[in-house]
């Protein structure tokens, strides 16, 4: 038998283990006490959102009938009525903002994560584009007040979907730019040492190995400009009717049917507004399930 | 797995064969390569013989990646990586700012440490490197993208997923489908960085063998940290330290009589 294994055997250790008990009291307390705090704020959140849901869904299922679907909204004092040429409204608004977002977005993101990285020039835009991201929405519409409304002489669509769009283009970029940093670096050295050019190496290895990032980023974008109302409430405005062919003279939107029919004093406005604000929140929420399914099924290719 | 070692164990035997007879497809002349201020390749004179394993050996960070990653000029990627003195490509000097790199990096492929499945069809990955040269009709690119299978030792177990992500295939199946597509391109010339390093023996072997069987065609510089396997697929091996080039010489003599007591201790396992 060897003499290490003799010691390992023998009764008597070499040193006296530690005694028992050496851990204060105190630690366990402030382990116990730290799990519990977090816990119990996480909890505070959730039961926020959920009573948000919940009221959502209590005040604004009896506000639902076939007709919040088909008919317009109603005049003051007239009995009735729905909200169809909201849904449409926004449905417009968001797709043109989005449309014209998500080129911008994606070009710029592209820029700093492919050409820019670590230059002045990418580091100055990514500020600006950070500040964008935080910017408060009303000063957007004001903004766009200026630059469309004033000079076209009125409300318009045009005006609303450029609001959104620049609400949405800083989330894109963002995404963008993050996603296309996960695709490991070894990647575009093999796509470059089989003789393809940056340009085909972005479009065809780059795009492609973040595709589910990039069009999770314009899903959440969509998400966050469905709600708008600020930059709405300057620009694409609200009205009762059906939008112009043209976009002009206004657009009626859910953001701002709901701001205007909730403070409203008639029973029917308010339980629009109510159906409305369950429409638009189902719609986020799906948009934002869909983004999270798109993601999850490509970490686990 | 007895057939692997059977091959392997046969391919010592062929590695003997160093032909210094074999025209010199690489020159390597006063060759200095900074990152930055850090001058990390001191004068490399070197020549690499055509149809001939070349293994390049030596401590981590003494400039074997650097100088392979010099042949396809894949450093200019960076752009504070630079090069001075000669490459000759068949007696062309592939620094000069005339060559187009892209024409260059087809005709030197290379294979890097981590296989590099592009995130599409094992077909397309093979299809990408070749549709970036030559506009051929579906059925013949449909013959070359089993040509380069073949070549790969790939071709049996890929030929029914040919659809299916190049990302789905395991490590070492995945290496022989960046072989397969770089040689897809027709190279003269093979660039391997440390091709078996994130692989396991099985998978190794294969490839091994694969490279023994291309250098027919091919002019091969390999990168590797593994003595045993530059003496088992090379003919040719370079010792570098510190940026300079120590030795360079047939396997055989490396391997059984250096002539610089560095590559003695470095191959004996003394340091490094």
């Amino acid at each position: 038998m060897d003499t290490a294994l003799q010691h390992r055997a023998s009764p008597e250790p070499m040193t006296a283990p530690a005694p028992w008990g050496r851990v204060r009291r105190s630690r366990h307390v402030a382990d116990r006490a730290l799990k519990i705090i977090c816990t119990l704020f996480t909890v505070l959140g959730a039961f926020v959102l959920g009573w948000i849901l919940l009221m959502l869904l209590v005040e604004g299922i009896g506000g639902l009938s076939p007709a919040v679907f088909t008919e317009t909204t109603p005049g003051p004092g007239s009995q009735g009525g729905g909200i169809a040429n909201a849904i449409v409204g926004s449905l417009i608004l968001t797709v043109l903002g989005i449309v014209v977002a998500t080129p911008i977005g994606v070009l710029a993101g592209t820029y700093l994560a492919e050409y820019g990285k670590n230059s002045k020039l990418a580091e100055v835009i990514r500020f600006v584009n950070d500040i964008l991201l935080a910017a408060p929405s009303i000063l957007i519409g004001l903004f766009v007040y200026m630059l469309m409304v004033q000079p076209m002489g009125g409300y318009s669509g045009w005006a609303g979907g450029v609001a959104l769009a620049i609400i949405a283009v800083p989330v894109i970029v963002r995404t963008t730019e993050d996603m296309l940093r996960l695709v490991p670096g070894s990647l575009r050295e093999a796509g470059a040492a089989l003789g393809a050019p940056m340009s085909t190496v972005i479009i065809k290895i780059s795009w492609k190995a973040a595709r589910a990032g990039m069009v999770t980023g314009v899903l959440l974008a969509t998400a966050r400009i469905a709600g708008e109302t600020a930059p709405l409430l300057f620009t694409a405005l609200n009205n009762n009717f059906w939008f112009n062919p043209n976009l002009m003279g206004g657009v009626a939107n859910l953001p701002v049917m709901i701001y205007q029919f909730a403070l409203s004093p008639y029973e029917n406005w308010r339980e629009l507004a109510w159906a409305g604000a369950l429409i638009i929140t189902m719609s986020i929420l799906a948009l934002s399930v869909v983004a999270r399914l798109l993601l999850r099924k490509d970490k686990v290719r | 797995m007895s057939t692997i070692a059977l091959n392997t164990s046969s391919a010592v035997g062929k590695a003997a064969a160093g032909n210094a007879e074999a025209p010199v497809r690489i020159a390597v002349r006063n060759l200095n390569f900074y990152y930055g201020d850090f001058r990390s390749l001191k004068d490399i004179n070197l020549d690499f013989y055509d149809r001939q394993v070349t293994a390049l050996i030596g401590p981590s960070g003494c400039g074997k990646s650097t100088l392979l990653r010099t042949f396809n000029r894949i450093y200019s990627l960076y752009p504070e990586q630079r090069a001075d003195g000669e490459i000759l490509l068949d007696g062309q000097n592939v620094l000069s700012p005339s060559i187009d790199v892209n024409e260059l990096r087809a005709r030197v492929g290379m294979v890097f440490q981590k296989p590099t499945p592009f995130p599409m069809s094992i077909y397309d990955n093979i299809a990408f490197g070749i549709k970036l040269y030559e506009k051929l009709p579906k059925s013949e690119l449909d013959g070359r993208v089993e040509e380069a299978l073949r070549k790969a030792a790939l071709w049996d177990e890929a030929k029914d997923k040919l659809r299916q992500s190049g990302m789905s295939l395991s490590g070492g199946q995945q290496q022989r489908l960046c072989i397969a597509r770089t040689i897809a391109q027709r190279p003269e010339v093979i660039l391997l960085d440390e091709p078996t390093s994130a692989l396991d023996p099985i998978s190794t072997g294969k490839i091994e063998e694969l490279i023994e069987q291309l250098r027919s065609e091919f002019t091969i510089v390999i990168v590797t940290h593994n003595m045993q396997q530059a003496a088992r697929i090379s003919q040719f091996t370079a010792f570098m330290y510190l940026g300079e080039l120590v030795e360079f010489g047939p396997t055989t003599k490396m391997f059984m009589n250096p002539a610089k007591k560095q590559t003695q201790d470095y191959i004996t396992g003394r340091f490094g």
